[in-house]
């Protein structure tokens, strides 16, 4: 399954999208937390898991979803929200902890909600999984379409709730595909210091549903992999575990220093960036002119400019409406 | 025989439990139950006996041993627009699965800003007193109550029951039914004979966030709740032989708590007693006598008292774990101690 040119020019849209939101975010976050950084100072306090180099998962999943179907997200939720067409201008907002946000400011970045686009997430490591799995089989229940994606990191997988889902997921045969997004490191402890097998996708045989690990980070081969496993799930074949390869070009959290990496990992992930590589590959396969793509990254950054400003713009909520909202 | 010995029905809590289930199921076909075994064995307290037969598995599901993936499952279900209800058979297991409970059921409609809700039911089984020690015999109605975002209820009696259960699956908020073994009239297990009453067929609401004054008095408030009731009416019994006219409150709810109906009995009666099977520390007891003292201890005649279970692990062997449970006498001594 390949993208045709418009799926192409969206998956490098929404990538663009997401890298420069990450960017704007990166910056104003900094604010107030130089010299010293104080992670409760600045216009966006508290932790800030970036997204960038992980973007080719999001549009390649997302490229075959609808605002029908599910996602839960993870706590580096930005590019999957933004793939998943969560309102950008309220996303912004809510990281700010505006009341114009999604949740009036009481979620924050790892807790972005957008029903209108049956999105969810969890900050914590693999919990995902299991509203997942309730989605999927709250459809097949009333017989209606859709299908739920869990996105995961590479860490999850040595969750108890991982285990648990798949192994549910499988028996029920619901339609819902795992997508672990593999950046090699669980904060500071590498894949191969935490993980008993260098693959997660061999832990589907153990559920007896398809296992599929993508190589190199490639925005059309995850939409070709997933989109089968969509299908699947649409069709009602049940539940595919996908463990794809990506990159954190950025620190677990902003603040982190890194010291962990290897001398040289990260000018080799730069090199390695999916943004410019698909801008590359778009010109080179002549899917897109350079004035094509100049007109979509002008269209980011408008939509970008647009969100950060409406969330600059917009007022706190009154601190007492922490205490609404707590029931339904 | 009188009319109202003809009209009494009769149900245990199991039975109260599961016929609400299924008027609700055949009301409503968003509800559904996850749980083990909950389909043929109906479960292992009997609170869904006869719904697999009624409802087939797609809504009557057993489940792996999984909690976390059920309850978890159960909250994206339920922001789907489903009305799952979950058994967590014993409310000890809570900690194999408390994230899904505590960081999804009773987050999720907060942190959406109420753009998503989740209403589902938990029902878990609590209490001891049949030497089954302490992963199986815990209460833990505070540990749960204090957590906001999760409504909690537990019934003493098969009315309340029936009423809470249709009430916590209209509700769009996350209920956590608290039911204990000592009042649920399993044919393998001992019950209070009390909690079985009359329990009319048709579905009602017991409305939740209020309670019960189930004995009026003058002299002291006995407040409790699920087994504590039957203590406390036990204890005012007692009382009464000795010439002294107990009020005793039922809670019902938990979370919302009536307060109002705490503090205006003691108004009336000038003196607390809070009975409680949940450990002593940090729990529903000082929570009372806090709502109490807030409101003001001029009220008081005496310093409140609690009978509760001690901060220690439940043990096994009969005679240390009934010397550590509430029972009546121990009610009545901390009368005459005030």
């Amino acid at each position: 399954m390949q993208p045709d040119r418009d799926q192409k020019h969206w998956m490098y849209e929404r990538m663009v999208v997401s890298r420069r939101f990450e960017e704007r975010i990166e910056k104003i976050y900094l604010e107030g937390k130089t010299p010293a950084f104080n992670m409760a100072n600045g216009p966006i306090p508290g932790e800030m898991h970036l997204s960038n180099g992980q973007e080719p998962v999001a549009v390649g999943v997302c490229a075959h979803l609808s605002a029908d179907d599910t996602v839960t997200a993870t706590h580096r939720p930005h590019h999957q929200a933004i793939a998943k067409g969560v309102d950008l201008n309220k996303m912004a907002a809510e990281i700010f902890g505006k009341a114009t946000g999604l949740s009036g400011g009481r979620g924050g970045h790892m807790h972005l909600f957008d029903a209108s686009v049956n999105f969810a997430c969890s900050g914590i490591v693999g919990q995902g999984c299991g509203p997942a799995c309730g989605a999927a089989l709250s459809r097949k229940m009333q017989g209606k379409p859709g299908v739920a994606v869990a996105f995961l990191g590479e860490g999850a997988v040595n969750q108890g709730a991982f285990h648990e889902t798949m192994n549910l997921a499988a028996l029920w045969e619901l339609p819902v595909v795992f997508v672990v997004e593999d950046n090699a490191w669980g904060i500071s402890v590498a894949k191969c210091d935490s993980t008993s097998v260098p693959r997660n996708d061999v832990r589907a045989a153990a559920y007896g549903i398809p296992g599929h690990f993508i190589e190199g980070n490639d925005p059309y081969a995850i939409f070709d992999v997933v989109g089968e496993a969509i299908k699947r799930a649409r069709e009602g074949a049940g539940p595919t575990l996908i463990e794809v390869e990506t990159y954190r070009l950025a620190g677990h959290f902003m603040g982190d220093a890194e010291g962990y990496r290897p001398e040289g990992e990260k000018d080799a992930l730069f090199a390695k960036d999916p943004i410019p590589a698909l801008r590359e590959r778009l010109l080179a396969d002549a899917d897109a002119t350079e004035a094509d793509l100049d007109t979509i990254e002008a269209r980011a950054r408008g939509e970008v400019d647009e969100a950060i400003a409406f969330a600059l713009e917009s007022e706190y909520a009154p601190p007492e409406d922490a205490l609404t909202a707590v029931y339904a | 025989m009188s009319a109202n010995e003809i009209n009494e029905r009769r149900l245990t809590i199991a039975r109260a439990m599961a016929e609400a289930i299924q008027q609700e199921m055949q009301r409503d076909e968003r509800v559904f139950v996850m749980g083990e075994d909950i389909g043929e064995l109906g479960g292992v307290f009997g609170n869904t006996r006869g719904l697999l037969e009624a409802f087939g598995s797609e809504r009557i599901r057993d489940t792996p041993i999984s909690e976390t993936a059920f309850i978890g499952a159960a909250v994206g279900a339920a922001q789907d627009g489903m009305r799952p209800i979950v058994e967590l058979m014993f409310v000890d297991f809570f900690g194999v699965c408390f994230d899904a409970i505590y960081n999804l059921m009773a987050k999720n409609s907060y942190f959406s800003g109420g753009n998503f809700k989740v209403p589902m039911v938990l029902m878990t089984a609590t209490g001891g007193g049949y030497s089954d020690a302490g992963q199986h015999s815990q209460c833990l109605y505070g540990s749960f109550a204090h957590l906001p975002g999760i409504k909690v209820v537990s019934p003493s009696n098969a009315y309340d029951a029936k009423g809470l259960m249709t009430s916590a699956m209209r509700d769009d908020s996350p209920v956590v039914y608290m039911f204990h073994k000592g009042l649920q009239g399993m044919g393998w297990l001992g019950t209070e004979p009390v909690a079985t009453v009359h329990t009319p067929q048709d579905d009602y609401e017991v409305e939740i966030g209020k309670a019960k004054v189930v004995r009026e008095g003058t002299d002291v408030t006995l407040v409790g709740l699920a087994m504590g009731v039957h203590n406390a009416l036990q204890a005012a019994d007692k009382l009464a032989g000795q010439g002294v006219n107990a009020e005793v409150i039922d809670l019902v709810s938990l979370v919302p708590l009536d307060r109002e109906a705490i503090i205006d009995s003691v108004a009336k009666t000038g003196r607390l007693i809070v009975v409680d099977e949940d450990y002593h520390s940090y729990g529903v007891s000082g929570e009372i006598i806090a709502t109490v003292a807030e409101h003001g201890l001029s009220k008081l005649k005496s310093a409140p008292k609690r009978v509760t279970y001690p901060d220690v692990p439940i043990p096994f062997a009969r005679p240390m774990e009934q010397f550590c449970l509430p029972n009546p006498d121990k009610i009545v001594a901390a009368y005459h101690a005030m």
